[in-house]
């Protein structure tokens, strides 16, 4: 799937989440939705982007989240 | 007039818990205390006399026909008028009202034409009935003195005639225009004999206000007032009643039948969602199902651009079974999946969700609900806990005010809205929240007390402005809060919408409404003993989607506005079954139920009843599958009822995909858009042809009837489990109340919904269960489901769709009364007359800006495409913002709307696109190549390969 896209779609989930004032509870919503909704194909493609792109177009919180979650996101 | 073999007790029921005991023709009667004597007659098994009185509407008290005497008073009251008193003692058969009753029906009779043996209503006409009754036998006026006789038949609409010559102006259909429909589009034109019915001003039916709804036609006693169809074919012979497949309304009709032929649809009294009430599509616009457009053989193709064959359905139903297998094994079990429709049954939606996951193994299912209410199943099962409306319809009739929030009832919902608008008159307050004037605002005897007129895309903005200001004001309901909902995250929220950035004024400039508009409508809903709203896809379909969904729980939750009747969260649901769609387990990462696939025990659950292994990662959605397929991995779908090539955002990404699936399988009643790109087509039934039910807005399950055999042969159940057993996972049911059954014993919900007790009940509101036997009207009554409601902070983030240089104003869509969804329905249909064709509405002055005038072609870009309509110029839409509808496939709405969707479900932002306008001469290139495909398709439906089978 375009990487554009898994990205942008990413970033709004971030977004939404970003309203949240305990950082980590964001990370754990952030990463949550992505293991609840998204397809595992999905989700392998924005692991790919953090790992062989450094989470390039990724916001901070968006990628910290998929970092510290990754073995969830993983699997 | 009433369907054949209905009873009419004259006037409405009254719900007094309080009895009044009287004496009848010497038997004592009790009944409700302000029932008329009439309708205690005919409870009690008598029957006055009456033509002016029908039970839908309020008694008028006009012909004279229904007197009675009443012990101890003079004189002969009117029935219909008379409301019964204890110890009251009434007479309704004597020689002085035998006598009077004659000597009225001769002076109707003296201005009627004598045509008895030929007019249409031969056999169910009240006005020769009640000639019969009161033993007319002669009129000794004669005929020759002034009469209507030759006044002109009106023929102007499509579905009903209007002949005044027969008329007895009795009032029935200028009062259920008024009381039934709240159209007010008849009067009583004149005085004493001159007194004629007119639709507005002497105008034709056609081009007055009526709305063709068909109240009138249903009141009237006689044939003035009649279908064409049963014009054509006679009075039906028998009746069944099943459920309307339009909107989320879900109306309980009865079909009426001679043999297997369908000659009149009438609005079901006994249905709780209508209360006998219908609108122009449900009454009127079923020609469709016989429509010569129906594909009824199974036909195959190797490539969209062969000719198509037809086949025998083991034939077509092997050939796709053996390319689904053949893609799986080459490209994964994850490369194919299925499509569910909200126009299709409970029970079909139910077997394909059961066929991805247990014949193809994987979750890639999903649901057009995917794109118009998404947003709802999340957000209200995030804060409530539970993906559904809070209410029943009735629920509004207790609601002192009402917001409607991005819905437009009255094209959209039409018998919901004659509803709401009958407790408008009743003095309950609105506030709309719309970007465009819609007819709600301001009509007869409605006015919205505030119309937050926002723009596109701020829907969040001005949610948090109105809870805003109830927080900051003290308008909340602690007292509840505490009791019903999580204070932590409440402490939190009210911090959050508290703070300055979400007041009106800080939000007037992004949302374009006045503050003080904003506080007002605030203190409005804050303060009603009940407040009740309703939100349409004006609330769904933005990046921001369930955010607003979220917002909408939260101002509810914080104004104790949930948890008992006339208050509630209410989406309105665009589809006939868009909530039983997503009951039923259509969501890629959600079981029947609402189930997340991750639950281990809820998947030992279906595991053990399917006896198969299920898939624990949710699957791959609408627009995922299409991005997927243009990247390969996902080569083949099977699309139940639905038309995504025309209703699903940005048309040129969406046929793209389609195009590069190696097989797409498409079962619908028509060759559809869709279809075109397809290489099975399994013919469809409609909903007359089968049996199942619908879920409507409510959550009311309604039974879905069989009236005739299906055209094709086979019902869309049987299809689908042909097609489950040739993928090597076997189906077998005899009847889909055995489809029921399993769902029952796997869905909480559901447990107890069979179809024994849909027989018994008529519908029944979800949750059906051992805690709620006969269903549930309103939900989270004494907690929420979840528990503790949960507030969820709601920040409001700008849409990436903005309006720029290039494209400066922003274009929303919506649809209208005459037209439903894609328009494969009610386009086959007469609905036609009223909307052949999408048209651009664009304000005034945007209109002079770029030279267009009213009737222009224009071209409408955005940065996904261009297409070419009609412009029509309207102050509905504000400055900046231009509006069309989707009915229409070579309209291209939809190729000029983004893929850009809500955050957390993916749900399309149909309601926001920027976009430029000009005058044109000439159709879009889109619109040049959609016609040139088109025509090549055509072409190859008209060149198959047919064979007798």
């Amino acid at each position: 799937m375009d990487p554009q896209r898994l990205v942008h779609m990413a970033n709004q989930i971030g977004a939404f989440f970003s309203a949240e004032p305990d950082r980590a509870v964001a990370l754990n919503g952030i990463a949550g939705h992505l293991k609840r909704f998204w397809d595992p194909r999905m989700r392998s493609q924005i692991l790919a982007c953090v790992d062989e792109h450094g989470g390039e177009g990724l916001t901070d919180l968006v990628a910290e989240a998929i970092r510290r979650h990754r073995d969830t996101l993983a699997t | 007039m009433y369907s054949v073999r209905e009873t009419d007790y004259g006037t409405p029921a009254r719900l007094s818990e309080r009895l009044v005991t009287l004496e009848i023709d010497g038997v004592e009667v009790s009944v409700p205390e302000g029932t008329s004597v009439m309708r205690a007659a005919t409870q009690a098994g008598y029957s006055i006399p009456k033509l002016c009185a029908t039970d839908m509407l309020e008694s008028f008290g006009s012909c004279r026909l229904c007197l009675v005497e009443i012990e101890g008073r003079k004189g002969y009251p009117a029935s219909c008028t008379t409301l019964v008193s204890a110890g009251m003692q009434v007479r309704t058969q004597s020689p002085a009202l035998a006598k009077l009753r004659r000597n009225v029906m001769e002076l109707y009779i003296s201005d009627h034409p004598l045509d008895c043996l030929t007019c249409p209503a031969n056999g169910n006409c009240e006005l020769q009935d009640m000639a019969g009754v009161v033993g007319l036998r002669e009129v000794r006026y004669g005929y020759d003195g002034a009469n209507h006789l030759t006044a002109e038949k009106d023929q102007s609409n499509p579905y009903f005639t209007f002949d005044p010559t027969k008329c007895i102006v009795c009032s029935r259909c200028v009062r259920a225009c008024e009381e039934v429909q709240g159209t007010y589009a008849l009067t009583v034109d004149g005085r004493g004999f001159a007194s004629m019915i007119s639709p507005s001003a002497k105008e034709s039916f056609f081009d007055s206000e009526c709305v063709s709804c068909g109240a009138c036609v249903q009141a009237c006693p006689t044939a003035t007032l009649m279908e064409k169809s049963i014009i054509d074919h006679g009075q039906p012979e028998r009746s069944v009643v099943t459920t309307c497949a339009y909107c989320g309304v879900g109306c309980s009709f009865r079909a009426e039948m001679q043999g297997t032929q369908v000659v009149r649809m009438v609005p079901n009294k006994d249905g709780k969602a209508n209360h006998g009430h219908s609108c122009v599509k449900g009454r009127f616009a079923w020609g469709y199902a016989t429509h010569p457009d129906r594909i009824i053989k199974p036909m195959i193709r190797s490539r969209i651009t062969d000719p198509w064959k037809e086949v025998t359905w083991n034939e077509a139903i092997a050939y796709a079974a053996a390319e689904f297998k053949r893609i799986q094994a080459k490209h994964g079990r994850g490369a194919v999946g299925g499509i569910t429709s909200s126009r299709c049954t409970n029970e079909e939606t139910y077997l394909v969700q059961k066929l991805v996951r247990a014949a193809f193994g994987n979750n890639n299912v999903d649901t057009c609900a995917r794109v118009c209410h998404s947003p709802t199943g999340y957000g209200l099962k995030q804060t409530l806990g539970e993906s559904a409306g809070t209410q029943n319809f009735d629920s509004v009739e207790q609601a002192d005010v009402i917001m409607v929030i991005g819905a437009n009832p009255t094209e959209g919902h039409p018998v919901f809205a004659s509803q709401l608008k009958r407790r408008l008159r009743e003095g309950a307050k609105l506030i709309i929240v719309d970007p465009r004037t819609i007819e709600l605002v301001r009509q007869p005897h409605v006015q919205a007390s505030h119309h937050l007129k926002l723009l596109p895309g701020t829907n969040v903005a001005v949610i948090n402005a109105l809870a805003h200001v109830v927080v900051t004001e003290g308008l909340t309901k602690e007292d509840y809060v505490r009791e019903r909902c999580d204070l932590r995250e409440y402490e939190k929220w009210k911090s959050f919408i508290s703070q300055p950035r979400n007041s009106p004024e800080a939000m007037e400039p992004i949302t374009g409404v006045p503050a003080a508009e904003v506080r007002a409508a605030a203190r409005l809903y804050a303060g009603a003993h009940n407040a009740a709203i309703y939100y349409g896809l004006g609330v769904t379909e933005h990046s921001q989607g369930s955010t607003m969904v979220i917002g909408i729980a939260n101002l509810a939750m914080a104004t104790g506005n949930l948890g008992r009747s006339g208050v509630g969260v209410n989406p309105l649901r665009g589809q006939n079954n868009v909530q039983g769609s997503c009951d039923m387990g259509s969501f890629p990462h959600e079981l029947p139920g609402y189930r997340h696939v991750s639950d281990a025990a809820v998947r030992g659950l279906f595991e053990s009843e399917w006896h198969v292994s299920l898939d624990a990662e949710p699957g791959l959605r609408i627009p995922n599958m299409l991005d997927a397929a243009l990247d390969g991995s996902f080569r083949g779908l099977y699309v139940q009822g639905e038309d995504i090539a025309q209703s699903d955002p940005n048309t040129q990404h969406v046929t793209d995909a389609l195009g590069a699936l190696e097989c797409l399988v498409v079962q619908d009643l028509f060759l559809n858009e869709t279809a075109r790109f397809a290489h099975v087509f399994l013919p469809g039934s409609s909903f007359l042809e089968k049996n199942g039910t619908f879920t409507n807005a409510e959550r009311r399950i309604s039974p879905v009837r069989k009236v005739m055999p299906p055209l094709s042969g086979m019902e869309d159940w049987e299809v689908t489990a042909a097609l489950s057993n040739a993928l090597g996972y076997p189906m077998h049911y005899d009847h889909p109340a055995q489809i029921m059954d399993e769902i029952a014993r796997l869905t909480p919900t559901f447990t107890g919904v069979n179809y024994a007790k849909l027989e018994r009940l008529g519908s029944i509101q979800w949750p059906c269960n051992d805690k709620a036997p006969e269903g549930t009207p309103v939900m989270h009554v004494e907690q929420f489901v979840r528990g503790k409601g949960k507030f969820i902070l709601s920040e409001y983030i700008p849409t990436d769709e903005r309006a720029t240089w290039e494209y400066p104003l922003l274009m929303t869509t919506g649809r209208v009364l005459s037209q439903y969804n894609v328009g494969a329905q009610t386009r086959r249909t007469e609905n036609n007359r009223w909307h052949h064709e999408d048209v651009l509405e664009i304000h005034p002055h945007d209109a002079e800006q770029r030279g267009v005038r009213e009737g222009d072609w224009v071209g409408v870009r955005s940065r996904a495409g261009e297409t070419v309509l009609r412009a029509t110029l309207t102050e509905r839409v504000q400055p900046g913002v231009v509006y069309t509808t989707f009915h229409f496939p070579w309209s291209g709405a939809n190729v000029v709307t983004t893929e850009n969707s809500d955050w957390a479900t993916n749900c399309p932002e149909y309601k926001v696109t920027a976009v430029q306008v000009s005058r044109v001469m000439q159709p879009s290139e889109w619109q040049k190549d959609y016609a040139r495909f088109s025509q090549v398709q055509d072409r190859l439906l008209q060149e198959r390969e047919r064979t007798q089978v």
